[in-house]
């Protein structure tokens, strides 16, 4: 499985060789792995815009203006969120790519997303969701089974949506189901998690924390749609809060402290293999992350672009198996299998959407 | 080489197969379709057009994906993807043709946030353009297709680019959308024009495609400075009218009918300010495209001299 993209991304400068059939190529692996906008900021970091082809230039800056355009509506939907929340005397505390803008980190560029990820305590999410409710966030599904699902099983509410501005809203409660196997403590997130400079009650996890949510999120989730730009979130949050001394150590303590030390390995060692992330080799022996995994069948290939010319023939099956393993790592087997069948024979109606198309036209 | 050299047979295959690859404007496109019935229509709407060689970088690879298992038989439908994906709903397959026309445009005002596009037709004369920014039902079109048939170079017909560094219109030349009433006004107007067959029930109401022609598409790599903004609306009887509209208000009826506005932020509003310093601002009323066209060619005039 050759993957132009992953070359690329490697070394960037080899794109001086690459011929128009290739760029034509690397737009459209990028495309389809949502890593187009991040695209144009690796060839502009490396002083390297001008060798890009005229077409494929364009094609990447679009979709940076996409992501910076959805980085501004986000941004704006966080300070609303901070009121509405501090009316119950709550920080607003954000996850993922939300918080990667928010605190203006690396793993902002050129990133696109669909909805905006914010976490509370247990004990305060009905308080939570009346408030939100009030505020004209109303919940997206209608499904009776998806409510229930959400509701007894899931680490977060069934997404919210504004009923004016559309914004899609997913409101956490933990990290991961509470009928995960792991069981990382949400009270220990929260209590550590930082007041963003110059933005009073907005928070961030504590960069320890940011990455194992990271990693933990990218190594439960059973759709494979995003996979390679959040192993790329990963790979630029270690190197940018793995300049800090002292970061590593605090890491591979905190895997354990969260019962998340599993997760972490397999985001060091398919972040390292793949976008060669430098870890440290204490680093890499604590957590075992050099050592071949039993998984590297499913993730070699599902980290991949879901494009044909980065597929190959198991790559259907691998996505099946991520499937069946995301959601056996989300729930005891009684439950999974009650789950799979619904699931089965009510399957979902809406077909997945790329991230940074707009809505449907009409014709 | 160009579409109209192929033979009808290697349209076909070129389209069921590898894709017809073709040069439109701004944007390089492979098309194809598993509906091989669109092929001898679609080889005419796009006859003019410069086949492009394999090693061409493609800007959207489309296709039309025909129905599989029953729904062969029952009721078919096409499926429009752009490189795997399918960003739509499936349409009738009767639709096929029209189909690939938006799902084209779609693909452009979803991934061309590197220009201001606006929901417009763009024509241009003696090297300076006229945009006609309209919602639907004002006879933009069918305006746009008479101009395109009296010496007006047609742009397009439905998308205006606008390039954000220069503030030039860049052209597409691909066929006009007329529906409704306008095809019949549009095939006795100019019966040398190719119009394809009108397709029925679509959301839109009964479609049929124009060629465009041999002229606007050679020209079509050739980016416009903009002169003219003029809001066309058709009235039964009216008298040809253009009024002259304040720049302010020019601005808005931009802003509204633009497609990616809201999402270009700074750089939208940059560029819609430098669309108006340039080009002037009308409101035209008419009920007569002759009338309209002698209107427009003497200002086209007056700027020449």
């Amino acid at each position: 499985m050759s993957c132009l993209l992953l070359q690329i991304w490697l070394q960037p400068d080899a794109c001086r060789q690459l011929d128009e059939r290739s760029w034509d190529l690397l737009v459209r692996q990028a495309r389809h792995a949502n890593l187009l906008g991040r695209l144009y900021f690796v060839f502009e970091q490396q002083g390297l815009l001008e060798a890009v082809h005229p077409r494929a230039r364009a094609h990447m800056q679009s979709a940076a203006t996409m992501a910076a355009r959805q980085h501004q509506a986000m941004l704006r939907e966080a300070r609303i969120l901070r009121d509405t929340l501090a009316a119950l005397g709550l920080p607003l505390i954000l996850l993922k790519g939300t918080a990667y803008v928010a605190a203006g980190l690396p793993a902002t560029q050129g990133r696109v997303f669909a909805d905006v990820d914010i976490l509370v305590p247990h004990e305060r999410l009905g308080e939570v969701e009346s408030q939100l409710i009030l505020n004209g966030w109303l919940s997206a599904t209608h499904d009776v089974y998806d409510q229930r699902y959400y509701r007894q099983w899931m680490h977060e509410l069934p997404a919210m949506q504004h009923m004016q501005r559309g914004t899609a809203l997913d409101v956490h409660h933990t990290i991961l189901p509470p009928t995960s196997r792991l069981k990382p403590d949400a009270a220990k997130l929260i209590a550590a998690a930082i007041e963003l400079p110059g933005q009073p009650g907005i928070r961030v996890l504590a960069p320890c924390d940011m990455v194992l949510h990271s990693a933990t999120h990218l190594f439960h989730e059973g759709e494979a749609d995003n996979l390679l730009r959040d192993l790329s979130d990963l790979d630029l949050l270690l190197r940018h809060f793995g300049a800090e001394a002292g970061f590593w150590a605090a890491l591979v303590a905190r895997a354990e402290e969260m019962d998340l030390a599993g997760p972490l390995r397999l985001a060091l060692r398919y972040a390292s293999l793949l976008l060669a992330t430098p870890v440290p080799a204490d680093v890499r022996d604590a957590t075992g992350s050099a050592q071949p995994e039993s998984l590297d069948a499913i993730y070699l290939r599902v980290l991949m672009p879901h494009h044909s010319s980065s597929t190959d023939r198991f790559a259907r099956l691998a996505r099946a198996a991520l499937y069946v393993r995301g959601h056996w790592l989300r729930m005891p087997p009684h439950l999974l299998a009650y789950h799979l069948v619904h699931k089965a024979l009510w399957p979902p109606s809406e077909p997945p959407r790329p991230l940074d198309a707009p809505p449907e036209p009409q014709p | 080489m160009k579409v109209g050299e192929l033979s009808p047979a290697e349209v076909r295959r070129a389209l069921t197969g590898p894709g017809l690859r073709v040069a439109t404007g701004a944007f390089n496109c492979r098309m194809q379709s598993e509906v091989g019935g669109i092929a001898p229509e679609l080889a005419r709407l796009y006859t003019h057009h410069e086949l492009l060689d394999d090693a061409a970088f493609i800007d959207f690879h489309v296709k039309i994906g025909a129905s599989r298992g029953l729904r062969r038989w029952v009721r078919p439908q096409a499926l429009f993807t752009v490189d795997e994906v399918s960003p739509f709903t499936p349409l009738p397959q009767d639709q096929a043709l029209p189909m690939m026309e938006w799902g084209l445009n779609w693909c452009i005002s979803a991934y061309s946030h590197h220009l201001l596009v606006l929901h417009a037709a763009s024509l241009s004369r003696n090297g300076r353009a006229l945009i006609l920014p309209a919602p639907p039902g004002s006879g933009k079109s069918t305006l746009c297709a008479a101009l395109a048939n009296r010496g007006w170079r047609l742009l397009s017909d439905e998308l205006t680019l606008i390039d954000l560094r220069d503030g030039r219109l860049h052209a597409l030349a691909r066929p006009v959308n007329l529906k409704n009433q306008s095809i019949e006004v549009i095939r006795r107007f100019a019966p040398e024009a190719f119009l394809s067959t009108p397709v029925l029930d679509t959301t839109k109401g009964t479609v049929a495609l124009m060629a465009p022609n041999a002229a606007s598409v050679q020209a079509s790599a050739e980016p416009v400075w903009p002169r003219w903004v003029a809001l066309p609306r058709w009235r039964a009887g009216a008298a040809t009218q253009l009024t002259p509209m304040p720049q302010g208000e020019a601005f808005l009826q931009l802003a509204e009918n633009a497609m990616n506005y809201h999402i270009l932020g700074e750089q939208g509003f940059a560029a819609l300010g430098e669309l108006v310093d340039r080009a002037q601002g009308f409101r035209f009323e008419y009920s007569d495209l002759d009338e309209a066209i002698a209107l427009f060619d003497r200002l086209a005039e007056q700027e020449g001299a």
